[in-house]
C-alpha cells in the first residue's frame, strides 16, 4: 500500500477510496438479515455472542456499585448456569476503571474505558490525552476513543489522523477502539473514509457509535466497516477488530450481526479477539434465550438481573 | 347499476394493541354450523403467544398502576363500543350456529356482564381486602393486588363465554393473553377491534386464534405468565397444562368450578389477585 505523503496523501488517498453502493449494501444487509439460525447453531451462536459482548455502563449516574453488580455480572452472566461463557469486557468511564479493574482481578474479563471527552470528543488534544493515560494509568486494558466528527466532516482528515496516532502513543499497550460515530457521519462513504482513517492511524478496532446519537449501530454501517478491515487486511496482513455499539438489543439482532461478519469479513473474525458487540440489555436477552434453549419453556426478566 | 364488490374482511390477530397476522403466516378455515366456508382466521403460532405475552407484560405496569376507579370507566367505555356493534355480533352469532331470537340475547348477556364486572373495579379491594385486627401497636391491612399476566383459554361460547372469561381478568389490574374459541373464532376478532377503540391501553388484551392444543402448552409453561385460566381446555389437556403451570407456581383456575355459564360471582375475579398485607406502626 503507498505511504502517505502529509496532509494532501492523505486527503487524496481518503477521496480516492471506491464510493459505497449504499442501496447494494443496504439490500445485502438486510438480505443476509433473514438467514435463519435454530436449534444447535443458535445455541453455538448465543455463547458465541456472550462472549464478544462489552457490557457497558455509560450513564452520568454510574456509581461503583452499579459497576461492582456489572463486573459481577460479567464475570458470571448467568450465576445458575456455570457454562456460560463470561463477556469479553466491561466498558466504563475513565474515572470507574480503578473499581472494575479490581472487581475482575482474578478473572478473564478485560476493562475497556471511554475516553478523549466521550461522548462528543469536543475538547483539546492535551485534555484528551490526559483522559487516555489516566484510564491506563488506572489499568484499562482497552481504550475506546471517539474521533473529531467536526474535523472530518469540515475535511480536516490530517487532525483526525494525528490525534488517533496521538491518542494510540498514549495507550501504551492498551488496545484502541477507534468510535466512528457514524450517525453523525451522514453517508456510507464517509463510514469508508473513517474506518481506513482510523486504520491507517493504528487503531486495532473500529467501533460504530457512542450509543448516545441515534441512529446507532445498523447493519449497513457495519457491513461497510467490515468490508473496510477485510480489505485493510489483504492490503496490509493487519487484522483490525469491528464493534457495532448502540441499540442491539435483542439475541435476534446480535445473530444479524454474527451472520454478517461471516459473510462479509471472514470466519477469522467471528471471534472476541475480532468483534465486539457493545451492549448492556442484550446480555439479559441472550440468557434468556440460552434457557429457553435449555429447558425448552419460554424464561421472563424476573429470573435476570436488572441493570 | 352494478352491485357492490363485497368488502371482505381479513381476521388477524390482536397484539399489544396492533392486529398482526400470525409470525407464522398460517391460516385455518371456519364453517359457520352448516359446514359452509365463513372466513379464515389467523392460526397463531408459540411465536405469536410469545409476543403476546411480551406485549402483556409490557402494558402491565400501566393499567395495573391507574386508579381502580378509572379502569371501571374504561371498562364501562367497552361496553359503550360493544352496544354500538350489536348487529355485527347478532350477525356472527348467527352464522355460528345461533337464531336470531337467541343471538340477540347472547350479545344483550354479553354486554350485560361486561357491565356487571366493570362495576367491581373500585369494589374489589373492599370486599376482598381487609383491616385486620392484631395485638401489637400495628394498623394491619391487606388490599388485593393483581396477579400479572394472565393466559386465558377461551370457552367455545365465542362472545359470552369470552366476555365471561376475559372482564374478570383485567377489571383488577391483570393484563392477559387470550386463546379464542378455536371452532368460533370471528367474534372474538370483533370483540378485539371494540376493545382497540375503547380507551383500553394496547398490550392489555391480547387475543390469539388458532389450535389450543398448540399454543396453550407454551402458555402454561411459560415463566413469566403469572396465571392461567384453563376454562376452555380440553378436559384431557388439563392434567397436562396444570404440570406445566407449576413450573413457575401459576395461579391455575381449573375448568368446572365457578362455570361461566352460570351467574357470575367474585371467584374469576379473585382466582388471579395477591394479597399484600401492610403493617403500618401506629403510636410511634
Amino acid at each position: 500500500m503507498e505511504t502517505l505523503n502529509g496532509a494532501g496523501g492523505l486527503r487524496a488517498f481518503l477521496r480516492g477510496l471506491p464510493g459505497v453502493d449504499q442501496v447494494g449494501a443496504e439490500e445485502r444487509a438486510a438480505r443476509l438479515a433473514t438467514r435463519s439460525v435454530k436449534t444447535t447453531a443458535k445455541a453455538e451462536a448465543i455463547d458465541l455472542a456472550i462472549s464478544m459482548v462489552d457490557l457497558t455502563t455509560l450513564e452520568g449516574a454510574d456509581t461503583a456499585g452499579k459497576v461492582r453488580a456489572l463486573c459481577a455480572k460479567a464475570a458470571h452472566p448467568d450465576p445458575a448456569d456455570a457454562a456460560v461463557p463470561r463477556v469479553a469486557a466491561v466498558c466504563v468511564y475513565s474515572d470507574m476503571v480503578d473499581v472494575a479493574v479490581r472487581s475482575l482481578a482474578g478473572t478473564d474479563v478485560k476493562v475497556a474505558s471511554v475516553a478523549t471527552a466521550f461522548p462528543s470528543g469536543r475538547a483539546p488534544l492535551e485534555a484528551k490525552l490526559v483522559d487516555t493515560r489516566a484510564a491506563v494509568a488506572a489499568g484499562a486494558a482497552e481504550i475506546d476513543m471517539v474521533i473529531d466528527r467536526g474535523a472530518f466532516l469540515a475535511g480536516d482528515y490530517s487532525k483526525v489522523f494525528e490525534e488517533i496516532t496521538a491518542v494510540k502513543e498514549a495507550c501504551g499497550e492498551a488496545h484502541l477502539k477507534v468510535i466512528l460515530e457514524t450517525g453523525e457521519l451522514v453517508t456510507l462513504d464517509n463510514v469508508r473514509r473513517a474506518s481506513w482513517l482510523a486504520m491507517r492511524a493504528g487503531a486495532d478496532f473500529i467501533k460504530t457509535s457512542t450509543g448516545k446519537v441515534s441512529p446507532a449501530a445498523t447493519l449497513p454501517v457495519t457491513l461497510v466497516m467490515l468490508e473496510a478491515v477485510r480489505d485493510y487486511r489483504a492490503a496490509t496482513d493487519r487484522q483490525v477488530g469491528v464493534k457495532p455499539a448502540g441499540g442491539i438489543r435483542t439475541t435476534k439482532d446480535a445473530i444479524r450481526y454474527l451472520v454478517l461478519v461471516n459473510e462479509t469479513a471472514g470466519p477469522d473474525w467471528l471471534s472476541p479477539e475480532w468483534f465486539r458487540l457493545g451492549a448492556s440489555s442484550l446480555l439479559n436477552d441472550l440468557l434468556m434465550q440460552r434457557r429457553k434453549l435449555a429447558t425448552g419453556v419460554y424464561s421472563g426478566p424476573d429470573y435476570f438481573t436488572l441493570d | 347499476m352494478s352491485d357492490r364488490l363485497a368488502v371482505r374482511k381479513t381476521y388477524k390477530l390482536f397484539i399489544g394493541g396492533a392486529f398482526p397476522r400470525s409470525e407464522s403466516g398460517r391460516s385455518y378455515p371456519v364453517h359457520d354450523a352448516k359446514g359452509r366456508f365463513v372466513a379464515n382466521a389467523s392460526q397463531a403460532s408459540r411465536k405469536d403467544a410469545r409476543d403476546a405475552v411480551s406485549a402483556a407484560r409490557k402494558a402491565f405496569g400501566g393499567w395495573s398502576g391507574r386508579t381502580a376507579y378509572n379502569r371501571g370507566q374504561i371498562l364501562y367505555r367497552v361496553a359503550e363500543m360493544l352496544e354500538g356493534r350489536r348487529d355485527q355480533f347478532a350477525d356472527e352469532l348467527r352464522r355460528a350456529g345461533a337464531s336470531k331470537q337467541a343471538a340477540a340475547a347472547e350479545v344483550d348477556a354479553a354486554v350485560d356482564r361486561w357491565v356487571w364486572y366493570a362495576g367491581w373495579a373500585d369494589k374489589l379491594s373492599a370486599v376482598a381486602g381487609a383491616s385486620n385486627p392484631v395485638s401489637g401497636p400495628f394498623f394491619n391491612f391487606s388490599t388485593p393486588e393483581p396477579a400479572g399476566v394472565v393466559a386465558v383459554v377461551a370457552p367455545d361460547s365465542p362472545l359470552l363465554g369470552l366476555v365471561s372469561v376475559v372482564a374478570p381478568v383485567i377489571v383488577s389490574g391483570n393484563t392477559c393473553v387470550v386463546v379464542a374459541s378455536e371452532p368460533a373464532p370471528l367474534p372474538a376478532v370483533t370483540l378485539a377491534e371494540v376493545l382497540a377503540t375503547s380507551d383500553l391501553p394496547g398490550g392489555v388484551v391480547n387475543l390469539l386464534t388458532g389450535r389450543r392444543a398448540e399454543i396453550a402448552p407454551w402458555l402454561a409453561s411459560h415463566m413469566d405468565v403469572n396465571g392461567i385460566d384453563l376454562t376452555g381446555a380440553a378436559a384431557e389437556h388439563v392434567r397436562g397444562l396444570e404440570e406445566e403451570a407449576a413450573g413457575n407456581l401459576k395461579r391455575v383456575l381449573r375448568p368446572g368450578k365457578d362455570a361461566w355459564p352460570d351467574d357470575p360471582g367474585t371467584a374469576r375475579m379473585t382466582a388471579f389477585l395477591e394479597t399484600k398485607t401492610v403493617w403500618h406502626p401506629v403510636g410511634v
